[in-house]
């Protein structure tokens, strides 16, 4: 049965990539994991079983939280999303759309769409991470989806004319 | 039960794409969409933009570990809540290597908003640092002569139990200290300097985490390490000379850490 450190180690690329996608900053993101890693080996006596995974996006979900509103509490000194022009390279180039589109959503329902989508965990996992019923989970699925749906279909007028 | 006749919940519609639906309820959900093609094509949408998603990011799993988020390394630089300097410097000297590439980050504006919350902090210090450094006459608002009084002010400004640390065993006289804000309210700043007229600055902020690892960036012509301990941030600055910088921070962290202390 794998140890505790070898299930964290195991887990590190996926927390890469949740961060990665939440941040949209590979630094960010590696900080993130960091903070995260660090984190949960001085807490390992705190662990009494269950899943280590969850348990490590959990903490790197509030650690991210914290981030934002640290953000949150400084007067921006300019625009932190893209709010620029259109890409003219389409829809495709470097998945920057759907980046975009998750920028737009609230974090609680960017955070449960990508448990789900991106990292593949189950609703009652992102129900644990997120601290709240599964109906809340399936709740914020379904508005991320709308809203990622809006803003594709509807955000980008110009690229609905490309041939 | 299959039962093809009742009705299909959106929630239903979500649970079959996500692989959460109970296996008797796919095949009757499957049937529904044929004779609904508006909901399959909302369906359709919303399998699309998982898969944008994980185009998008899936390639971060075959990308090669970073060493400072390797396990022994991050084992090794935390071991036993002691943090000892030597440590803790390894797992800095792995940031620097890695932020090396970076070095911009502080030069523009733009992209400070976007770090993490030490990172703003030791932005602010920076910029301090710079402020203050090139100032003859009036670099701190209190004189190094009083170092008990200076003490007390800031600790009760900032609400933190401060220490200001004595550095003259690698030859640093404390010019003084002055209060700033700083992006979580005040902030303590104090000001040393060498017998060449070279100048480090310590700046102390309340962080909005608990701790974190010791992390290094420098910009133009200047450096810091920054770390949180125990709720307070912590940017030790001075001139792009690492060596130098990193006897600095390890004379100024042996005596400010906190929780190690509390704890051993």
């Amino acid at each position: 049965m794998p140890t505790f450190r070898q299930n964290v180690e195991t887990t590190i690329p996926a927390l890469r990539r949740y961060a990665r996608a939440l941040t949209r900053d590979a630094d960010i993101a590696d900080d993130l994991v960091q903070d995260t890693l660090v984190r949960a080996l001085r807490s390992e006596h705190l662990f009494h079983g269950g899943d280590v995974r969850s348990w490590l996006y959990t903490i790197l979900t509030n650690l991210n939280r914290n981030r934002l509103r640290s953000l949150a509490r400084r007067p921006p000194l300019s625009p932190i999303e893209d709010n620029d022009a259109p890409d003219l390279a389409g829809p495709e180039a470097g998945g920057r759309d759907i980046e975009r589109a998750l920028a737009t959503l609230v974090e609680d329902q960017r955070n449960a769409l990508l448990l789900v989508v991106l990292e593949g965990l189950s609703y009652r996992e992102v129900a644990e991470v997120q601290g709240v019923p599964i109906g809340t989970v399936m709740s914020r699925l379904a508005r991320a989806r709308v809203q990622i749906k809006t803003y594709l279909d509807g955000g980008r007028p110009a690229l609905r004319r490309v041939k | 039960m299959i039962d093809r006749d009742s009705p299909v919940t959106e929630d239903e519609l979500h649970a079959y794409i996500d692989g959460e639906l109970p296996a008797d309820r796919m095949q009757a959900v499957s049937a529904w969409l044929a004779d609904h093609p508006d909901q399959a094509a909302t369906v359709a949408s919303w399998r699309a933009q998982a898969e944008r998603i994980r185009a998008r990011y899936g390639a971060v799993l075959e990308e090669a570990v970073p060493e400072r988020l390797k396990l022994d390394q991050i084992i090794r630089s935390d071991r036993a809540n002691g943090r000892s300097w030597k440590a803790f410097a390894a797992a800095a000297a792995v940031a620097a290597f890695l932020v090396g590439g970076a070095s911009g980050w502080f030069a523009h504006g733009a992209s400070v908003g976007t770090r993490t919350s030490s990172f703003a902090v030791a932005s602010e210090a920076l910029d301090a640092y710079k402020l203050y450094v090139v100032e003859v006459r009036h670099p701190v608002e209190v004189p190094g002569t009083e170092r008990q009084h200076m003490t007390q002010w800031l600790s009760k400004r900032l609400g933190e139990d401060l220490r200001v640390p004595d550095l003259q065993s690698i030859g640093l006289k404390l010019v003084g200290g002055r209060l700033l804000p700083g992006p979580t309210g005040a902030a303590a700043f104090y000001m040393y300097e060498g017998a060449s007229g070279e100048r480090f600055t310590i700046y102390c902020a309340k962080a909005s985490v608990p701790e974190s690892a010791l992390r290094y960036t420098s910009a133009e012509r200047a450096a810091a390490f920054y770390w949180v301990d125990d709720k307070v941030a912590y940017v030790v600055s001075g001139p792009a000379d690492r060596e130098k910088l990193e006897k600095v921070t390890k004379a100024a962290y042996e005596q400010m850490e906190k929780s190690g202390a509390k704890k051993s």
